[in-house]
């Protein structure tokens, strides 16, 4: 293969994962494990850590052993390593940071079951070379945390006027009444099913403008 | 704790798990089958009724393994393998046997149970039940509090998507997101038990 075509697959692929496929406004999955943390910029953005660290090292691992993988167990195996990846976090999480391992409380856990992770190592990881399945998990979690930021900003700012924990001039002071119901539940919602609406609508635009 | 003030605090816990801490509404885990099987009411009645008796159940087992093999050998790291493990065995084998003794049965929850080994509510109950240090009767009420919790709200979603079939949505809305719209609403209506049960 030459360098030019192998960097045209690449960038294929991060179109893909960051936008054409992308996991939250395309394909609404994996947001059990995070919605819930997206409270707090800073939260989201550990959070998102885990995961890009997760997904694209599990998937990664999986392709290193998809030959020797027997097919009737493949799902057990790619289980087993994502879980590896997950105790890995947990333990640096616990030993470095316990304020934010208490934060998070069971979310770093879910990753575990977070259907991205699952959904890249049996999509790329299963069938590719490790390199490639990298960076496919790479990007779509990229993808992922790019839209997951978009919230958590907007969440902070309107409901709390912080950004990262700092105050945002005007939103923090007396002329705003904040929007406590912005970092509920509620909120979390609303502003996911905002986000989805947004994005499909450019998607479509865009979509027939090249059509 | 005596046994009745701990059965007092089990049964407080559930109803607390079923409404003010729902485990879909408020902490957003089985998102994910949420959205995909709610379009109709008789999916949504399967799937909740097989997240309640796996969810329960499974909880319990995992209290019984973290407790007793866990603790002790000292490695509570390895709680989410072994409890991804043991709720994929059990599923397994509860698919099994229903396959095997009731036909029925198996005709109406067997295309589910495949579903609910990735549900993120299942293993997050299991995790919650660890940070909280629920005790043993305590994790029966609060197992079964929130498969209860994940039934009623699946089954209303379902109710309202059936009824907004043929209702005109904007394009880039349809599907995921009006769905996500109704959850918000619906957890609204949740937080609104909150003053049932003050500081649970």
């Amino acid at each position: 293969m030459s360098p030019g075509m192998a960097g045209s697959q690449a960038k294929n692929i991060a179109v893909q994962g960051l936008w054409k496929d992308n996991p939250i406004f395309r394909q609404v999955l994996g947001i059990c494990s995070t919605l819930a943390v997206t409270n707090l910029v800073m939260n989201t953005i550990v959070m998102c850590a885990a995961l890009v660290f997760t997904v694209s090292l599990s998937s990664a691992t999986v392709s290193v052993f998809r030959t020797l993988t027997p097919r009737n167990v493949r799902m057990m195996v790619e289980t087993l390593i994502i879980g590896f990846y997950v105790i890995i976090v947990d333990v640096l999480l616990g030993a470095y940071w316990p304020s934010m391992r208490a934060n998070l409380g069971p979310y770093v856990g879910l990753i575990l079951t977070n259907c991205i992770v699952m959904g890249r190592c049996e999509a790329y990881g299963a069938t590719q070379p490790p390199g490639k399945a990298f960076l496919d998990g790479l990007c779509t979690s990229l993808g992922y945390t790019f839209i997951l930021l978009i919230i958590a900003a907007f969440r902070e700012i309107l409901g709390l006027g912080t950004f990262l924990g700092m105050p945002v001039p005007f939103f923090s002071g007396p002329g705003w009444d904040k929007w406590i119901i912005m970092v509920t539940p509620p909120g979390a919602f609303f502003m996911l099913a905002i986000v989805v609406w947004f994005f499909r609508w450019l998607q479509q635009k865009q979509e027939e403008k090249a059509k | 704790m005596s046994i009745g003030a701990e059965i007092q605090e089990s049964f407080v816990v559930m109803v607390a798990a079923i409404f003010t801490q729902n485990i879909l509404l408020t902490y957003f885990l089985g998102l994910c089958s949420f959205i995909g099987v709610s379009r109709e009411i008789k999916g949504a009645v399967g799937l909740g009724l097989a997240v309640i008796f796996v969810i329960t159940t499974t909880t319990l087992l995992n209290w019984i393994a973290y407790h007793y093999v866990l603790v002790p050998l000292g490695l509570e790291s390895f709680r989410f393998i072994l409890f991804i493990i043991i709720i994929a065995a059990f599923v397994q084998f509860v698919e099994m046997v229903v396959e095997r003794y009731s036909p029925f049965l198996y005709q109406q929850l067997g295309v589910f149970l495949p579903l609910i080994t990735v549900n993120c509510a299942i293993f997050g109950a299991a995790l919650f039940m660890v940070i909280r240090e629920y005790t043993f009767i305590v994790t029966i009420g609060y197992s079964l509090g929130s498969g209860i919790g994940w039934f009623l709200a699946i089954l209303a979603m379902a109710g309202i998507r059936q009824k907004m079939a043929i209702d005109r949505i904007p394009r880039g809305l349809q599907g995921p997101g009006i769905t996500l719209i109704l959850a918000g609403l619906m957890a609204l209506a949740f937080i609104g038990f909150a003053g049932v049960l003050q500081g649970r």
